[in-house]
């Protein structure tokens, strides 16, 4: 009989459903799994630790990218200004090179003027009660202007991207661990720690949650916002260093391809738009999925058009799987 | 007690005076827009009736893309694939118009407007059965559109019948009535004025201001969504063949007419909560954006400035209208 009631247990979807839902991590994982057996059996031999390190390094920018969305999207919002204040941070940095103060110097100037950026959307957003989506759509088009404007200036004096960010971007340890763990991880831990064990990242889901409850029990969340919106902004400065180092490039639209991928690795990673459910560590996830759905993509030799239609198309279908099987009900 | 008024005899003034309060936004913004032309006048004596159709032709895709998004966002939602749909109509458009018959253009500018209802249709069908949110559904499908624009032409080409780019170019009647000016209010009013005043529009209206209540009041919310998705289809099609009237050929890679219409919606308006405001905004709004880059650029300002203003504008205007809101609820 407790067999019968065991294998039950086991066998009704209700169960899976609530396996998953408890545990939201388990199908992703098990998703990029999948992807990685899949692109090995498309490959044979393909799957080896440098490739996981070559896997990782690409995913850096995207997951720290998603991370600036997973954290607005906690609080019902979302940063269409990431891009363009993570191009603007590596160009910035990069123009610096031959200047005096060196390309530290330049690297602080662009993450002030990051935070910048991110504490007038808090201002908009928070105070002003502007929609997210346009505040920061408005802030990326200041930010776009500025660079450009920025790089008419330094037309003379020349750009490049230094050894120190090329080093972190690109090199690997052992040609396995990628150099850009090293920013990576500690951020991660920031967020992970700051999400689960401050009272800011409770903040964070109370007012994505509910905002009348949370003013009500006495949360400013207009702080709140401004601080958010400034993290978020120096999350994407930092990601656009990485970026820069990672290509070896800069240009005031080098991070444009990483907007809406990075919103799609916080979706698929199970963060909710509307605000008050989700984490970072299944944006994470998130990311890896989409970097190893690119690479397999690649390898099946689909035509580029091809590849965007596949891509779109499985976002659409897991985000959808996601919606069902941790929905209530 | 307050009853008694409505049978009293109404003066003009009873009538225009609520109306211009409902439509105070908009009219502000023709009215500004009054004031930019003057001005524009003024810096610049050469503006004349040909710059006045440069204008209208160089803002009809815009305008019908904030249009398209204007529906969909009155419904409550908001469509990111916008200008993947526009590709994707332009470059069927200009490749299968391509060395044909005129004749044969008129049957091309059909299955386009299909093409445009069919898309729009599985974007809404994907919205209201997977449940998934609006803006993450069309992100999405904004890849899809994008590839299959990819998939049809690999680069700009292809070409238009001559008298699809003549609808657009010149004017009539008189030099200052710009033609494209005319097909806009012309292919606005045709599709959207039956529809506002039928249960469809009401729907559209209801479920963006409450879906709750609208489900409750029997409004089929699921069908009426699609439909709204459907209308976005059909707008982003006729943005999609404007463009490539005004240009003559196709281009496969999307514009920057997404994000360009969330802004030229907001301007207009339109809540992004769903509910409130008109099509009518949007597209004054978009004129007005247009004007402030050609402004700018008579005044000799560097046009990389322009996207700052774009930005400061967009901002400093919605902080206004938010901060009217809140002075109105808190009175």
């Amino acid at each position: 009989m407790s067999a019968a009631v065991f294998s039950n247990r086991w066998l009704s979807p209700s169960a899976w459903r609530n396996l998953f839902r408890d545990w939201p991590l388990l199908p992703l994982m098990g998703l990029l799994l999948v992807l990685v057996i899949v692109i090995q059996l498309a490959d044979p031999g393909i799957v080896t630790l440098p490739w996981a390190g070559v896997i990782m390094r690409a995913s850096v920018p995207l997951a720290i990218l998603g991370g600036c969305q997973t954290l607005t999207m906690l609080t019902g919002g979302i940063d269409l200004s990431v891009a363009s204040i993570a191009s603007m941070t590596g160009f910035v940095t990069a123009t610096f090179v031959h200047s005096p103060g060196g390309w530290v110097q330049g690297m602080a100037i662009a993450l002030v003027a990051a935070a910048l950026a991110g504490f007038v959307t808090g201002i908009g957003v928070g105070i002003f009660r502007v929609h997210p989506l346009i505040m920061t759509l408005a802030m990326s088009f200041v930010v776009l202007g500025f660079a450009n404007v920025w790089q008419l200036q330094m037309v003379q004096t020349g750009a490049g991207v230094p050894g120190e960010l090329r080093w972190v971007g690109s090199n690997t340890l052992f040609d396995v661990i990628p150099y850009s763990l090293l920013v990576f991880v500690p951020l991660t831990l920031l967020i992970l720690l700051g999400l689960r064990r401050t009272g800011f990242g409770r903040l964070l889901f109370a007012i994505g949650d509910n905002p009348i409850a949370a003013r009500l029990s006495g949360a400013r969340s207009w702080q709140v916002l401004i601080a958010l919106y400034v993290l978020s902004a120096v999350l994407a400065g930092i990601a656009g260093l990485v970026i820069s180092g990672f290509t070896n490039t800069a240009s005031v639209s080098l991070a444009d391809p990483y907007l809406l991928p990075s919103v799609a690795a916080a979706v698929i990673g199970g963060t909710s738009i509307m605000g008050g459910r989700g984490g970072f560590s299944g944006t994470i996830v998130g990311a890896l999925i989409l970097t190893v759905l690119t690479a397999l993509l690649t390898v099946l030799g689909l035509p580029e058009p091809t590849r965007q239609i596949v891509f779109g198309s499985i976002i659409v279908v897991v985000a959808a799987a996601y919606t069902r099987v941790t929905s209530e009900s | 007690m307050t009853a008694a008024p409505i049978i009293a005899r109404q003066g003009p003034l009873d009538v225009f005076v609520p109306w211009a309060r409902r439509n105070a936004w908009t009219l502000g913004l023709v009215g500004f827009l009054a004031g930019l032309l003057v001005y524009t006048k003024l810096i610049q004596a050469s503006y004349d009736a040909s710059s006045l159709q440069g204008l209208a032709i160089g803002v009809l895709p815009l305008a019908l893309a904030a249009v398209a998004q204007a529906v969909v966002v009155l419904s409550g939602g908001i469509d990111l694939s916008i200008g993947s749909m526009m590709a994707l109509t332009s470059v069927v458009c200009a490749t299968m118009m391509k060395g044909q018959s005129e004749q044969f253009g008129i049957g091309v500018v059909v299955i386009v407007l299909v093409l445009g209802l069919t898309l729009g249709l599985i974007n809404g069908a994907l919205v209201v059965f997977t449940k998934v949110p609006d803006i993450v559904v069309t992100l999405a499908m904004s890849f899809v559109w994008a590839g299959c624009a990819l998939l049809v032409r690999a680069a700009p080409g292809g070409g238009a019948s001559d008298w699809l780019k003549n609808l657009v170019l010149g004017s009539v009647v008189s030099d200052w009535v710009p033609k494209s000016a005319i097909v806009l209010v012309v292919v606005v009013a045709v599709v959207w004025i039956p529809i506002s005043r039928s249960m469809l529009g009401l729907s559209i209206y209801a479920i963006g201001s409450n879906r709750l209540a609208a489900f409750r009041c029997g409004v089929p919310v699921g069908q009426t969504k699609i439909s709204a998705y459907v209308l976005t289809g059909l707008f982003s099609a006729l943005a999609g063949l404007s463009l490539t009237a005004s240009t003559g050929i196709g281009t496969p890679v999307p514009g920057p007419y997404t994000l360009m219409s969330v802004a030229a919606v907001v301007l207009g308006g339109v809540s992004l909560a769903g509910g409130r405001g008109g099509l009518f905004g949007p597209i004054v709004a978009v004129v007005v954006l247009q004007m402030i880059r050609t402004d700018m650029t008579f005044l000799s300002i560097d046009s990389n400035y322009a996207y700052v203003a774009q930005g400061l504008i967009l901002v400093g205007v919605v902080m206004v209208g938010s901060f009217a809101q809140m002075r109105r609820s808190r009175a």
